[in-house]
């Protein structure tokens, strides 16, 4: 088959299966549903491997399927750029998808929206295929916002629920700030560079590197640094970053398979995705990148402290994935854009593990989702505690696993970084990382080890500990839990089998990955770094010397303690002496109150710009509208006419129609009047 | 090209259908009055086709040309013709007849025949405006076509219509003297011609062109409406029936910033870019004031209609930009709204027609109870909400991208509507569609029938066709767009 029409093949494939499930949803039954589906995925990842493997031996491509529009000297088209950064992405959306698919037929058999879900997560997969395989940035906008609206349908997919319905508005709303600023780059670069196309663009970028707008006043700036800012402004609001990371916690409202899929693996790192895509412009503004690390810094840092305090199971792998996902832009800003799509693809396989692996055990708590309320499941349920164990190891950064040769490439790369921000940006990473190891293995702890806390009748644990009615908000509604003297039960095949196939690549993929990937030349012609200005990720491959010699360096490396403090700290608070935590809490209510509130940003977000917005409107309405353009011009005007109008009530008949055609008349006669004097 | 008078049988044929309508009498004779205008809807709507089919996209100037006189003594002539600018919104005018005719069909049982007739004779007299050359039979057909939307919304209107009617007229009114004023005055200078390619030509000085840039400007303004001469429009709608509300927003705001494009920009070259800050600034208003407004309403129609002017907002920042990414832009955004917000009156006229409420406090959970209108109208609310792949994302993001390259800040403001705009549609879709079922009334709701489902489904497909393959629809804009911002660049001031 020629490779065009596979190019093609890959996004269509999932979009026909979509249109299938979704056009036919209540006519078809559910295994057409699935079989349509899952059929479309696999035919994408099977093809998606003979093009990555077509990329492997150079067969690189860039060109257009359709003129989308035509506009004065602007052209815009619908095309795909096929290299190394593409086939990466169609790999890990395409197989993550897949597992996602196969999973869901387990997760989501009770659910009356069974065809629909289907039909959802297989559009998703188009959209986001759409995105990645984009060889311009009008494409690049269209899947962007295309998976934001699945994404929208996805965490309202339990539509009566009133968190749900709130939670997939903010989703969107959130995203469309990002966008904001998003399109406003994209403008800046249509109109400085006259075109969208991507090729095209990054030719000719060096040329406009010290090009000068003015935007404020007198005041020049660099053109390269606004873009890029607003580009990134973009990526803060898909990818979850300070301070538009709002949304992503609110998204666990969705059904799990979607957290995996869409909130953890794939459209959440869309903006890791364009930032690396976008590197030869990034690479022209020192400014955009510090920007970018230190916005990045904030994510990985202070997210990962939120999630110590999370008690909804869901709610931890969110907050771990916002910091992981600030540790992938850390490494954008310090021009590793190489390490960041590596931590992207290892963690998309370890962090949606940990979500369906979360799922999984969601499901044998019967919809219960309180880890207070669990406990030493790992005799019920070993496939999801082995899996989970591999998730979280590979999430911490033990050595030789996935997780461990992206994070400590990305501590590494930024220990080397020189621009402003980037000192703050390694403390932050390093800090990181034993906050990622306690709070994951204080779940891992709860969940699968200790006491079993399950099956009691109306636990009075759960009132002990006041301000967390988020999560009780959240599980409210599928809050079924055990009945006591229920046991947890393993899960069936379908729900399993993604588990192991997901474990895999969680352990060995780094391992496998990093020589070419960072090290080697892979990325080579698709990602650019100015080595002279951005030296960081060439100083820290001075120190590589190969996957293995790296994992056994890592044992004389402070984040292998720090992480394996974290994990024993955990051990130690949740395992031996639960009562220190309390103490803590009790010690600390201040800090421990600002965590609950999550630092403020939702209930400052909803006063000022919900409730700012609300108030404006309701201003410019009664005060502007109503008081003035209406009562005092329109209606003013109105009495005067009226006044004029009892003197000539003669001719009244209150037909509108008369009025109407009186008019006519009147026009006619006046311009006769005015012709004959003229 | 064809020999037939297509323009003529355009204007004619829906006319002379609404009159033939009005023969069957009363409304014992309904159905066969339905029968007819549906016939003649369709009839002038195949019309329109080969407009669109025979259209030469490589000439910018005037084609099907008709031109014979009609009044000699005062040389005014019954001329007619399309460019890119004017050919879409004919065939996009006899589309939304079918649309409307079809939209009352079960729904008016009173007065069923003058109903129709009145929608066929309206679509009849704006093709008219759409295609007259002269300027008198411009403002004939101009000030005509007011008085069916008079009847549609007097008529068959709600219980305030009458303040709503006269409230309408005020405004109208008083642009249309100024546009006559204007008319006569151009009739003068150019030594006795209504011709309006005529006046294209004609060198005017910097002081009358203000003046004449004013008056046209109050008259377009009031019909697109721009802030502050808007607020009749809201209640224009809240007051009409469903087939009033989607043609008053499908096709009649578009006469006004037809008006621009037709009048203002290519008569008056100089003083457009003198007031061009005035019409922006005007335009941004109705974008980011209007948008805010739109946030807080509480009767759904209400909301659609300030969304309306918000989206119209776009269309006259468009042109005031000089750009053909502007004045494409917002042309494509004239012909999406005319789908877009067609589509949104008919889904609250769905739920209206169940209901017998149009505020949405009086909704909730309605997708339990109608779920494929439910997916429907998520479709047009992102569309109003200008999401890629709809219709209504091309002309928003045509605008902004030009704006970009005019000024940053106004491209600033024009952006804000996606996020507001997003606010307002799925703030409204969530209260309306989303949530347990509310009450009683939406307990007894029952999904869309086959009529409906047609008339959403059609409108869904050319929204998501315009969305996705938008090349179509500008292709036969490029000549003309060009021609007017070649005409626009020079100085008409001797």
């Amino acid at each position: 088959m020629e490779m065009q029409k596979l190019y093609l093949l890959v996004p269509m494939a999932p979009l026909v299966g979509a249109m299938i499930a979704g056009l036919f949803c209540r006519v078809i039954p559910r295994w057409v549903a699935h079989t349509a589906t899952i059929a479309g995925v696999a035919i994408a990842f099977i093809a998606s491997v003979i093009i990555f493997k077509d990329v492997l031996a150079g067969n690189t491509y860039n060109g257009a399927v359709y003129t989308w529009l035509t506009s004065g000297d602007y052209k815009f088209e619908v095309g795909f750029l096929i290299d190394t950064l593409t086939t990466t992405m169609m790999l890990v959306v395409t197989f993550v998808s897949l597992m996602v698919h196969i999973y869901t037929i387990g997760y989501m058999q009770e659910d009356p929206g069974y065809n629909r879900f289907f039909s959802y997560i297989s559009l998703f997969t188009f959209s986001m295929l759409m995105l990645v395989m984009s060889n311009n940035f009008m494409q690049l906008f269209f899947g962007w916002e295309a998976v934001g609206l699945v994404s929208y349908l996805l965490i309202g997919f339990w539509y009566t629920r009133p968190t749900a319905i709130f939670a997939n508005m903010k989703a969107f709303l959130v995203n469309r700030v990002g966008d904001f600023g998003f399109i406003l780059g994209i403008g800046l670069i249509l109109a400085h560079f006259g075109t969208l196309d991507y090729k095209t663009v990054f030719e000719r970028a060096p040329e406009l590197a010290s090009a000068m707008i003015n935007i404020w006043g007198a005041a020049e700036w660099s053109l390269m640094t606004v873009t890029c800012i607003c580009l990134f402004i973009g990526a803060m609001g898909k990818s979850a970053q300070v301070p538009l990371h709002v949304w992503l916690p609110d998204s666990m409202e969705g059904p799990t398979p979607i957290s995996a899929l869409i909130h953890a693996a794939t459209m959440v790192t869309a903006g890791i995705f364009m930032v690396a895509r976008t590197s030869p412009l990034f690479e022209l503004s020192t400014t955009a990148l510090s920007f970018v690390i230190i916005i990045g810094a904030i994510t990985a840092l202070f997210m990962g402290f939120l999630g110590i305090i999370q008690n909804d199971i869901k709610r931890v792998v969110a907050y771990s994935t916002l910091s992981q996902l600030g540790y992938m832009t850390v490494a954008l800003g310090a021009s590793a854009y190489s390490v960041a799509i590596f931590h992207l693809m290892t963690h998309a396989f370890f962090k949606a593990l940990l979500f369906l692996g979360a799922g999984s055990v969601i499901i044998g708590m019967h919809h219960d989702q309180d880890i207070r309320n669990m406990g030493g499941l790992r005799k019920y349920m070993p496939i999801t505690w082995i899996t989970s164990l591999i998730g979280s190891l590979a999430l911490i950064g033990t050595p030789f696993l996935a997780g461990f040769y992206s994070k400590d490439s990305i501590i590494e790369a930024v220990k080397f970084s020189n621009i402003p921000g980037s000192s703050f940006a390694y403390f932050a990473v390093l800090a990181g990382v034993f906050v990622t190891a306690f709070y994951s293995f204080r779940m891992y702890f709860l969940v699968f080890h200790g006491e079993e806390r399950f099956g009691k009748a109306d636990d009075a644990h759960h009132h002990e500990h006041h301000g967390d009615h988020d999560d009780e908000e959240a599980s409210h509604d599928h809050h079924h839990g055990l009945a006591p003297g229920q046991k947890p039960h393993e899960t069936p095949w379908v729900v399993t089998l993604p588990l192991v196939l997901l474990a895999i690549p969680s352990a060995v993929i780094g391992f496998i990955g990093i020589g070419p990937m960072v090290a080697g030349d892979y990325f080579k012609g698709v990602i650019h770094v100015d080595n002279v200005a951005h030296p960081a990720l060439s100083q820290f491959l001075e120190h590589f010397h190969g996957a293995a010699a790296m994992g056994v360096h890592a044992f004389s490396t402070p984040p292998f303690y720090l992480a394996l403090a974290g994990v024993l700290l955990s051990w130690f608070f949740y395992m031996k002496r639960p009562d220190i935590p309390a103490a803590i809490q009790r010690r600390f209510s201040a800090i421990h109150t600002l965590l609950e509130n999550k630092y403020y940003f939702d209930k400052f977000n909803e006063l000022v710009f919900a409730g700012g917005s609300r108030l404006l409107g309701k201003v410019l309405w009664k005060g502007g509208d109503v008081a003035i353009i209406d009562g005092f011009i329109v209606n003013g005007s109105a009495k005067l006419v009226g006044w004029i109008a009892s003197i000539t009530r003669l001719f009244q008949t209150g037909y509108v129609y008369h009025y109407a055609f009186t008019m006519i008349i009147g026009v006619f006669v006046l311009m006769t009047l005015w012709i004959n004097r003229a | 090209m064809s020999t037939y008078p297509l323009l003529s049988l355009a204007i004619w044929i829906p006319i002379f259908a609404g009159l033939v309508v009005l023969t069957t009498g009363g409304d014992r004779n309904a159905p066969l009055a339905r029968m007819i205008s549906l016939v003649g809807a369709v009839a002038a709507f195949l019309i329109t086709i080969p407009l669109w089919v025979g259209f030469d996209v490589a000439n910018g100037g005037m084609q099907f040309v008709e031109l014979s006189s009609w009044i000699p003594r005062f040389n005014i002539n019954y001329h007619l013709g399309v460019d890119g600018i004017s050919m879409l919104f004919v065939v996009l005018n006899a589309f939304i007849t079918i649309i409307v005719v079809a939209a009352g069909w079960e729904v008016i049982q009173n007065k069923v025949a003058q109903y129709n007739a009145a929608f066929l004779i309206m679509s009849g007299l704006m093709n008219g405006i759409f295609t007259s050359l002269d300027g008198v039979l411009f403002y004939v057909f101009f000030e005509a076509s007011l008085i069916p939307l008079y009847l549609i919304i007097g008529v068959w209107g709600g219980p305030n219509r009458v303040y709503a009617a006269f409230k309408f007229f005020l405004y109208t009114l008083f642009g249309s003297l100024l546009f006559l004023i204007a008319l006569m005055y151009l009739f003068i200078q150019s030594g006795g011609s209504f011709s309006i390619l005529e006046w294209h030509k004609l060198p005017i000085a910097l002081g009358p062109q203000i003046w004449l840039f004013l008056a046209f400007m109050i008259a377009f303004a009031v019909k697109v409406p721009m802030w502050p001469v808007h607020t009749w429009l809201p209640d224009a709608h809240v007051e009409a029936p469903t087939g009033g509300s989607i043609v008053l927003a499908a096709i009649a705001l578009k006469l006004g910033a037809y008006g621009f494009l037709r009048f203002s920009l290519p008569i008056l070259p100089d003083a457009s870019h003198e007031l061009s800050g005035l019409v922006i600034a005007l335009s941004l208003i109705a974008v980011v004031y209007i948008g805010f407004v739109a946030l807080v309403q509480e009767d759904m129609k209400k909301l659609v209609a300030y969304s309306s002017i918000a989206h119209m907002g776009f269309v006259t920042l468009g042109f005031f930009m000089f750009s053909a990414m502007g004045i494409e832009g917002a042309l494509v955004q004239m012909v999406s709204h005319g789908f877009v917000s067609g589509a949104m009156f008919f889904c609250i006229g769905v739920m209206y027609d169940r209901v017998h409420s149009r505020q949405i406090a009086d909704y909730g959970g309605v997708v339990n109870k109608m779920p494929k209108f439910a997916a429907l109208f998520m479709l047009f609310t992102m569309a109003n909400a200008g999401l890629p792949a709809t219709s209504g994302f091309v002309g928003e993001f045509m605008v902004i991208l030009g704006a970009v390259k005019f000024n940053f800040w106004v491209a600033f403001a024009a952006a804000s509507s996606m996020v507001i705009g997003a606010a307002y549609s799925l703030w409204m879709y969530k209260r309306v569609v989303f949530g347990d079922v509310a009450n009683h009334h939406v307990e007894e709701l029952s999904d869309i029938n086959m009529r409906e489902f047609a008339i959403l489904g059609v409108l869904a497909i050319a929204t998501l066709w315009m969305g996705l393959y938008p090349q179509p629809f500008t292709e036969v804009m490029h000549a003309s767009v060009n021609d007017l911002l070649r005409h626009v660049a020079i100085s008409k001031i001797q």
